[in-house]
Formats: C-alpha cells, structure tokens, sequence
C-alpha cells in the first residue's frame, strides 16, 4: 500500500507522488506547492488532531484530514 | 469585483488618496497573502491602511500614490492570492485587476523565506504582461532563518528588476520608488516553457489570437487560458473583450465544439490546469535552486512555541487564558483614566452650566444642554473610551504576533463540525475590534454558504463598543471591589461572557448549515506565518488613531443627540406621564420576562446606531424617574439600580443580550451591501435577537423557579 501525507507522524517528511482526482481542492492544492516531487514535512496538530499544519515550500500550511489523506507519497 | 483602472487609477481624484492628473505611472501591488504586501504599501505612501498578520488581510483595495524625483506615481494595493486561478471573491478581484486592470507596472511583493511558493504568482502574472518588480520582501527575517537571496542572480534569470526588501523597517523603499520611476519594459522576461504538446497548442492558438486580440490581452496567456478553458477565468476574459472569445469567427474553427478546447490538443492528455501549474512550480523550484541559499526547514524554536500553542493540552486552555490577560489588563487599566476622564467632564459640565447661567438660557434648554447632552457624552467618553483604548491595542498587538492563524487553527475542527468555514474564526475575531468589519471580512470566505454564514453570525462575538458595556455590567454589579483580585474575577467573568458569544456562533452556524443554508464545508487555504516582534509603537499610534478617534466621534455624533432626545423624552410629558415612562413602560412587561425590564429593553432599541449609549441611557432613564443624585462611584450607580429592582439575574441577562441582539445600523447597513438582499440582513437582525431572547427567558424563568 502506498502512503498518504495523513500517515506522516509529527515530525515526519515525505515526497509528494500525485494528488487523488477526487479531491475537491485538488487544483488548490497544487497551487499551493503539493507538486509531484515536493517535500512535505508534518509540523504539529490542532487540539482535536485536525488540521495539521504541514511545511509546504517554506510555508506552514494547515490541511484538513481528507485533504491531507487524498495526497499520496512517492514509495520511500 | 469592480476593480478597474478607472475606480482606482490614473484619474481617481475626488477620493483624495490617488492623485489627480499629474500621475504618470500606475503601478499595482501583488503578492501572496502574509507577504507584507500591506507593510509596503503604507511605507510607499503613508498611507495608513491596517495590515495584519494573517492571510487575505486586504479585503478592500486600497489606492495611495508617492513622490519620486518631483513626479508622482499612483500605487494600488491588489488582495493577495496564492494564484490567478481565484478560489474567493477576493481572490478572483485580485486576478481581475492583474490580468485586466491595465497597471503600467506590476509589484509583485515576495517572502524571502518563500520564494519558491512565492514565485508560483510572479511567474503566473510574468504570462500575463513582462512589465513586472519583483520586491523580495522580509530579507531580515528570512536571513535570520539562514536563508539568503540572490536577487541580482533573480533578476538575471527573470529579466526583470528584483528589489530586496525588509518593508517593517523601511528597507528597500527607496530602492522601490526607484525601480517603479524608472521602470522600462523588458527586453527580455522570463516564459514558463511546458510540455510540447502544450507548446505546439498554444504557437497555434497564438497565431490567431495575435490578430485577434490586437493588443487587448497577451496572446500567450490568452492561449493558455482557452487550454486550460476553466469557465470562470474564460467569462473574465469576455467581459474584458466585449465578445465571446471562443466564438469568435476566427477563433472557434479551431476549438473542438464539444470539448471547447483546440481540436489538435490530445484527448488524453489529463487536466490541464494541473500540468500547468506543475510546471511552474518545476520552473520555481529550479530558479530557487540557483538563487535561494539555505535550510528549508522550520525554525526549532517556531516549532516549540507552535506545538505549546495548538496541542491537545495546551492549545485551548492557552487561548482562553489570553484572552483573560488582555481582560484583566483592559479591566484594570481603564479605572484610573475613566475616573480622571469623568471628573473632567463634571467639572467642565459644572463650566458649562455656568456660562450657560451667565447667559440667562432658559432652564429647560439649560437642564437638556447639561443634563442631558453634557452627561450621556461624558459618559461615553469616560466609561466606554479607556478600555477601548487598552482591548484595542492589546488586541492588535495579538494579531501583529501571529496569534490569529492558530487561533483560527485550534478551532477549525470546531467550525468544520458547524459545518462552517475554519476561516470564519478570522472574521470572527475582526467583529472584537467592529462587527461591520468582521462582516466585510468575511469575503476571504470562498464559499457563497459559509460566506453567509459567517456573515449572519459575526454579531454574536461582543464588539470594541459592546465590551465596554460587559465591563460596566460586571464591575458594577456581578464583581464588586476593587483590588486585583476582583480585577481578575472580573476579567474571568468576562472572558467567560466571549466565550459565551464564541459558543453562540458555533451553536448559529450550526443552526444555519443544518437548516437553510444546507451544505459541505469546504477547505480553505489556512497559512500559518511566522512569528513576528510586533511594531508595539506603531500599533499604538495606529490604534489611537483607527479607533479611539473614531469611537470619540461616533459618541460626538450619536451619543449627544441620545442625551438630548432621552433628556426630551424623560422630560416631556404627555397626559400627566412622561413620554419615556410610556415608552419604558409599554417594554416592561417583554423586558421582565426576558429577566430585565422595560428600561433596558427600551436603552437597547434606542443603543441601536451605536451600543456605546445603552447603558448611560438606562442609567438616565432610571435617574429621570428616581432620586438619582451623580455617578460619582460605582457605588451610587449600584444603588441606583438596586433602587430599580436590579438583582445579579437582571445584571446577567443584560450581559447575555448585550452579546446577543440585532447589530448596530452601521453593521446591518454593511450586510445589506455585503449580501445585497433586504432578507439576509433582517435574518442577521432576526436570528442574535431570537438566541437572546430565549436565553434570557430561560435565565430569567430558572431563577424565579430556583429563586
């Protein structure tokens, strides 16, 4: 199974794959940096664990759960 | 929306902020949000406009203009966006004046410490027109992080010029003005080159559209764009034209009728907009790797006071004890500056009636001069203005650190569960400081639903002229005393009143989204800045001015016509009774069951053009009417009340209604703007009224069951 950007740990980094077409915001998500072959850091979470805010090209950028589970990550 | 050169630039004048025929240049600021787009633009043209730390501040656009060796050039601040595809209302003005509003130049104000992101924007608007600054902004901030920019090595690849900045302390500003004064087209900009099949599509589309467009728009974004084929952006494009693009007789022979799309352009070559936007960011991430030098990552001590601020443990408690500090502070603060404040306006009052006297006035425009005007108006002045001018500027300084996004952050789960935008929680705290703003605030909301929303519901938080009041309900009667430890008490049973409002808004939203404004929340785009030292002087000054001076006039304005007319009222009588009693007297029997009575009820309707008044009208209303001798103290005015039935439950439901009630004219006449329709703005009048209602009916009939 691959892993998606929800499955990183505070802490934890990854490298963008493909965004899930049937996320919504797709398109503004990409906008915002969430490239194929971007690195993505998790920084913290809010009290109830979402969002969570993550290191997006420079940027601390909150992205909710079902944002965040529809962003794969390249196979490490 | 309606943002075009003729609103904002060349001959602008009338609205005393752009200059008038002399100007010969007009240059437009861009950015992403939380750049300092705003930082520069009040340092080009000191012109003070509020800039805050968080994203999708500029919600209006501002106009101003600067001297630069003797002429004068005209500035227009655009919102921030992330992209010119728009996402919000403000987004898709800020897209509208870029590619359309005709600038002669455009700024495009990065973050140093983002130039990656950042460039996504240049790069897009360097598609639309070559005539493009970049101003690398926040250069301080981002060396201290070890991060350095190559802006000459930038300007090279770009082919445009590249300022560097740091705007807050007036670096680079000159070097601005310059660059805008002598700015000259490029010979040579940079172009994002794509996929072949791209390219091959857009040499031909350009080729038609060259002709086409004479001009009118830059053929190559004009192609991209007709790729790309997003509705939105190709009715923009339209409306600037005059025609159907697409259906124009040169053009649609070459677009596929059902894909609308060139007929050449591969079916399976996936979503465009995606493969644009790739490859950009494949353009930003290979200049950032020629001029950005240092670590990517987020700074070990950012992270710290991040994760105190928003875990489990921390992240609310955290929140709520803030907001207490700045209470007790506002609480304690404005004792001595009221008293002071107070006694001027007596003595000056007593200055009055004399010369009035001296001037043989007859006593009844004597007694509505001094009783009446001289009194509601100091009092005003002297209760509601010092802790205003504490909440206000403490309350900025918050804002200027950063706090707001993670505010907005630890509560987002909480609106997402109202079924409500995270953002709302930023309009929310713009309604703190004035409900009509946070109701204009409300257009860095994307969704139409949850813009309406957050809209209806922004009144039910206590705005800077509604805390005063609580402050007044609270000190006088719920916690009496006068030492610290009534001052703390006092600021807990205030910040519990907020967060009160807070859950109002939450239990509103919720009501709206479940019923007639049905839908899924949506994701919004939370960026989360960096910390910075507020600009504790300038926040003063600039509070000082924004605020207090506008409260004191707004007393000057409202507060001293409402002295006279209660004066009038209490004064004049018709049938043996006088005309307020009538007025008090027909509300008494809604105010009792509502737990207070028909003088409050009657303050609140007459507070209605501004909430500063409700409580020196109730307390002239009772005078009026009963052995009322001075405010001296606190403890006259208790015994004032007292003498009228007050009980803690009637101090209690007077608070619960000062959060929940219709808004003052001025926020209702800006939702009518906001929403353009007479409905939303009665509902928005409606909904705090019926929640207030049925509190205080619940408080009130509790406390005669257990009383």
């Amino acid at each position: 199974m691959d892993t998606a950007l929800i499955d990183l740990a505070e802490g934890g980094s990854g490298v963008i794959g493909d965004i899930d077409v049937n996320v919504g915001s797709r398109g503004r998500l990409m906008d915002l940096g969430l490239t194929p072959g971007a690195r993505v850091t998790c920084l913290f979470s809010a009290p109830s664990g979402d969002p969570r805010a993550y290191l997006i090209r420079g940027s601390a950028i909150a992205l909710r759960r079902e944002d965040a589970a529809g962003v794969r990550l390249m196979g490490r | 929306m309606g943002l075009t050169l003729r609103s904002v630039g060349k001959n602008a004048a009338g609205t005393g902020e752009t200059c008038g025929t002399g100007c010969c240049r007009v240059a437009a600021l861009a950015g992403n949000p939380n750049v300092g787009k705003s930082t520069v633009f009040n340092g080009l043209t000191g012109l003070h406009q509020h800039t805050g730390n968080w994203s999708g501040k500029t919600v209006l656009t501002a106009a101003g203009s600067f001297e630069y060796g003797g002429k004068s050039y005209a500035l227009v601040d655009i919102p921030g966006a992330y992209s010119l595809r728009a996402g919000s209302a403000e987004e898709e003005a800020a897209r509208d004046f870029i590619a359309f509003g005709g600038a002669d130049v455009i700024v495009v104000v990065c973050d140093a410490g983002a130039l990656e992101r950042n460039l996504n924007l240049a790069l897009q608007i360097l598609e639309v027109t070559p005539n493009v600054i970049l101003a690398v902004n926040l250069m301080d901030e981002a060396k201290k992080r070890g991060i350095t920019v190559d802006t000459q090595g930038l300007s090279r690849i770009l082919g445009i010029p590249v300022v560097p900045m740091a705007a807050r302390r007036g670096r680079g500003l000159e070097e601005l003005k310059r660059a805008i004064a002598v700015f000259s087209p490029p010979e040579y900009a940079y172009t994002v080159r794509y996929s072949q099949e791209v390219e091959e599509a857009v040499n031909r589309l350009e080729m038609v559209l060259e002709n086409l467009l004479d001009g009118a728009l830059n053929p190559r974004f004009t192609a991209l764009r007709l790729l790309e084929n997003e509705p939105g952006m190709i009715a923009a494009i339209d409306a600037h034209l005059g025609f159907e693009l697409k259906k124009h007789p040169l053009l649609a022979p070459l677009l596929d009728p059902v894909r609308g799309v060139p007929e050449t352009f591969p079916e399976g070559i996936g979503n465009v907009s995606n493969i644009l936007i790739e490859g950009v960011y494949r353009a930003c991430e290979s200049i950032a790797e020629e001029c950005v030098r240092g670590p990517a990552g987020y700074g070990e001590r950012q992270l710290r006071i991040d994760r105190f601020l928003t875990r489990r443990s921390t992240g609310l408690p955290v929140m709520a004890a803030l907001l207490a500090v700045l209470f007790f502070i506002t609480v304690k603060g404005a004792n001595a500056p009221s008293d002071a404040l107070y006694a001027l306006f007596e003595k000056t009052g007593a200055l009055l009636s004399r010369g009035l006297a001296a001037l043989s006035v007859p006593a009844p425009v004597h007694d509505a001069l001094v009783y009446g005007v001289w009194r509601v108006l100091g009092y005003v002045v002297s209760v509601m203005l010092p802790p205003m001018a504490i909440f206000f500027p403490l309350f900025t300084v918050l804002e200027d650190l950063g706090y707001l996004p993670r505010a907005a952050f630890n509560l987002d789960s909480g609106f997402r569960k109202a079924g409500a935008c995270g953002k709302q929680c930023l309009t929310m705290a713009m309604g703190f400081g004035c409900n009509a703003a946070g109701v204009v605030g409300c257009r860095i909301i994307d969704s139409k639903r949850e813009r309406l929303i957050a809209v209806l519901t922004n009144s039910l938080v206590p705005c800077n002229g509604r805390f005063p009041i609580l402050i007044a309900l609270i000190t006088m009667f719920l916690v009496t005393g006068s030492g610290a430890g009534s001052a703390v008490l006092a600021a807990l049973a205030l910040t519990g009143f907020v967060i009160g409002g807070v859950a109002a808004t939450l239990a509103a939203s919720r009501l709206l989204s479940r019923t007639i404004l049905r839908g899924q929340p949506s994701s919004p785009t939370l960026e989360l800045p960096p910390f910075r030292a507020p600009k504790v002087g300038e926040v003063v000054v600039r509070s000082l001015l924004d605020r207090t001076v506008f409260v004191l006039g707004r007393a000057a304005a409202v507060a001293a016509p409402a002295g006279l007319l209660i004066w009038l009222a209490a004064n004049v009588s018709i049938g043996g009774q006088s005309v307020l009693r009538a007025v008090t007297g027909f509300f008494d029997p809604l105010g009792r069951l509502l737990g207070m009575d028909g003088v409050i009820l009657t303050a609140f309707i007459l507070g209605l053009p501004a909430n500063e008044t409700v409580v020196p009208i109730i307390i002239m209303a009772y005078a009026a009417t009963g052995t009322f001798q001075g405010y001296e103290s606190p403890d006259s005015l208790r015994l004032l009340l007292t003498q009228n039935g007050w009980t803690a439950v009637t101090a209690v439901c007077t608070a619960v209604f000062t959060i929940l009630h219709w808004p003052c004219t001025t926020t209702l006449l800006t939702i009518k703007k906001e929403t353009g329709s007479l409905k939303w703005t009665l509902l928005a009048a409606a909904l705090p009224t019926a929640m207030g209602a049925v509190v205080c009916a619940l408080i009130a009939g509790a406390a005669k069951i257990f009383g």
